[in-house]
């Protein structure tokens, strides 16, 4: 164990006692003490004991336990109180403490390979992914920060439940509509011009620095012109996509062609493949991991470019166009529903394209050695 | 130099490409004004022949696509011959945007560098953080823009704690808040960057750091810190682009009224092309710019830190 497990694991007690001690938190005029209710005084209790019994050297499963137990009493414990007092925001710490040294225990012993059960790598992101979820519900309902601020997830969940439809109509129009067309156009396009200046070095020359320019310049900005030109609905936004997507997929699929060394365009050569010949079975699958980096960048390009077009201009449906009239009228719910919905939908779409990327690009070293990013 | 010589150069050949852009950007502008221009003067009583039509596509005022020439006169106007400190000029909103790209940037390379050393140092960091950070830029944050600048500019004008330790005034707010959304896309490059600048000493310089018996920080200062210099300023390259374009897509969805970014809507609403189009140039200026300030500190550090130039 080492010595910052040691100074965790003493740090969960210290709170474990202080939130025995402290009062919860109050409700009308009373302060309750944190033995009004049993869970707040048994989960610390809990701790003080485990920690005693092991002498501070949790095993991940137990601190495991201890982590997910205090997420529940963290959340059950906000219908006690008006307002939560200091003991309430300890029991917080705890739980958050109790949770850290859960993902370091089993990070440590991962690294040992002591466990071999697949998919065990998952559990240590979820787990900061749950108590980052659960630290914001207890955050905004406990300490009664207006929703206009930040609403809890809870009331986010509500708001997504409640307006189920109308997100629906908005990521038709702005995913299904506007981002897959424009982003299948842009790397389409982007891949074909890459394989028709390849052929010719002097163009190569020339675009491969205006491209890299381009794709560093802030695309974004032509938005309010494709809106001028195509109109309100989807088309501009599409356009904004496939001109956002284009370059990116050109610079990185020019310098994909060019990986193929001598030696194996020569043996093709020798073979008397003809150029379309080499193309297909030699330099495009070489060039895959980077015209595969180019659709995962461009699949968070696509997205951002379509939302930001809808602030320029939309009829009344779409993502970007829920966004920015929602925050105009203050229904902060609802735009962070709107947020929750297109980080899936970000979130989904990239991971989509990784999978299809390991099962293409399997020879590659970067997925031989199970390693992504 | 030879003609061959000078035929094979890059520069030859980025300026002949140039060139032909230019030239399309021309005819374009023909092919999309065409309509708009003749419908307008057929208005008139008298005659037009197609020449005429053809030089007035060129200069119309409010056309559908500008010609490069009205462009860069009108940037010309907006920058060069108003004072800068008038909101008229281009150069005010240009400096709006670029106070909120810098701190922005800064922000974001000194919280990319405090994320990757933990992350390097912290095993179980790495494996609960690294997802969530890769995650982070998954989601169009863009779309949470208006949210953030929101809720950062609440938490600094409004009655809570914070705002009555710090004392902003609105401005400052509205800057802070602005850079939050540039630090929000210029972290995450700084911090894939670093991460594999920090881990890229060798085992055998690790194990010799370890037969020294360096101490963790010893080894992150005298080691892996010189290491990961180089992956500092290519990632922040890219970096300073991404603050850029958060800086003016946050300028969008507020309502601001100053900064590139404000221009633009205000350009789109009343249908004013040139604008927006010079508003489009000076932005590509001055990313130009920033990724060129960039790549001199980085000539400048690598030299005096005993690099041989390149």
């Amino acid at each position: 164990m080492s010595r910052f497990e040691r100074v965790l694991a003493v740090l969960a007690g210290l709170s474990a006692v202080l939130a025995i001690v402290l009062p919860l938190g109050t409700k009308g005029d009373t302060t309750l003490p944190t033995g009004a209710s049993l869970p707040a005084l048994a989960y610390p209790a809990i701790v003080l004991v485990l920690l005693a019994v092991f002498r501070l050297k949790l095993p991940p499963a137990i601190s495991g336990a201890l982590a997910g137990l205090g997420g529940a009493v963290v959340l059950l414990q906000l219908d006690q109180f008006d307002l939560a007092g200091t003991g309430y925001w300890c029991l917080v710490v705890t739980g958050w403490l109790a949770a850290w040294l859960f993902v370091e225990r089993l990070s440590a012993e991962l690294a040992r390979g002591e466990f071999r059960v697949p998919g065990i790598g998952v559990v240590v992101p979820i787990m900061f992914g749950l108590a980052v979820l659960v630290a914001w519900e207890a955050g905004t309902r406990g300490g009664n920060v207006p929703s206009v601020l930040l609403p809890s997830p809870s009331a986010i969940w509500g708001r997504i439940v409640s307006n189920f439809p109308m997100l629906v109509a908005d990521f038709q129009q702005t995913f299904i509509k506007a981002v897959l067309s424009g982003y299948f156009i842009g790397n389409a396009v982007g891949l074909l011009v890459a394989i028709a200046i390849d052929r010719s070095p002097f163009l190569k020359r020339g675009l491969l620095p205006i491209g890299s320019f381009v794709s560093a310049l802030p695309l974004v900005g032509i938005a309010p012109i494709m809106v001028m030109w195509f109109g309100f609905d989807w088309p501009s936004k599409a356009a904004v996509v496939v001109i956002m997507t284009f370059f990116p997929m050109l610079v990185n699929a020019v310098a994909g062609l060019n990986v193929t060394v001598a030696m194996e365009r020569d043996l093709m050569r020798s073979y008397a493949s003809s150029y379309g010949q080499t193309l297909i079975k030699l330099r495009l699958p070489a060039a895959a991991p980077y015209i595969f980096n180019a659709l995962k960048i461009n699949s968070t390009l696509a997205l951002i470019g379509a939302i930001v077009a809808e602030f320029f201009g939309t009829p009344v449906v779409g993502m970007g166009f829920r966004i920015s009239t929602a925050v105009g009228r203050m229904d902060i719910d609802l735009v962070w529903a709107e947020i929750a919905v297109s980080a899936l939908v970000g979130s989904v779409f990239y991971g989509v394209v990784a999978l299809i990327e390991r099962g293409v690009t399997f020879w590659h070293p970067s997925i031989r050695g199970g390693e992504t990013v | 130099m030879t003609v061959s010589r000078l035929r094979d150069s890059q520069v030859f050949a980025v300026l002949v490409l140039v060139i032909v852009l230019v030239a399309v950007w021309y005819l374009g502008s023909i092919g999309l004004n065409w309509a708009v221009v003749s419908d307008r003067l057929s208005r008139d009583d008298t005659a037009h022949s197609w020449w005429d039509i053809l030089l007035t596509t060129w200069n119309y005022t409010r056309p559908i696509l500008p010609a490069p020439h009205q462009v860069a006169v009108d940037l010309w106007n907006t920058t060069l011959t108003i004072d800068p400190s008038s909101k008229r000029s281009l150069l005010y909103h240009a400096w709006i945007t670029l106070s909120s790209t810098l701190l922005g940037f800064v922000m974001g390379s000194v919280l990319g560098v405090i994320l990757a050393v933990y992350i390097v140092l912290n095993r179980a960091a790495s494996r609960t953080l690294m997802p969530w950070i890769i995650a982070s830029q998954t989601v169009p944050i863009l779309a949470v823009a208006p949210v953030v600048l929101v809720l950062t500019y609440n938490l600094l004008t409004g009655q809570n704690a914070i705002a009555q330790l710090l004392h902003l005034n609105s401005d400052a707010a509205q800057l802070i808040s602005k850079a939050t959304i540039a630090t929000y896309l210029s972290f995450f490059p700084v911090v894939v960057g670093m991460v594999k600048g920090l881990r890229s000493p060798e085992v055998l310089q690790l194990d010799l750091m370890r037969t020294y018996n360096a101490t963790t920080a010893q080894t992150l200062w005298q080691l892996r810190w010189p290491t990961a210099v180089p992956f500092l300023f290519a990632s922040m390259k890219v970096a300073v682009a991404a603050s850029l374009v958060g800086a003016i897509v946050a300028e969008l969805p507020t309502g601001a009224v100053s900064g590139l970014g404000a221009r633009l809507l205000i350009g789109s609403y009343n249908g004013q092309m040139i604008q927006i189009w010079s508003v489009l140039l000076l932005a590509a200026v001055l990313a130009g710019l920033l990724v060129l300030a960039v790549g001199v500190i980085e000539r400048a550090v690598v030299s005096r830190m005993g690099a041989r130039p390149t």
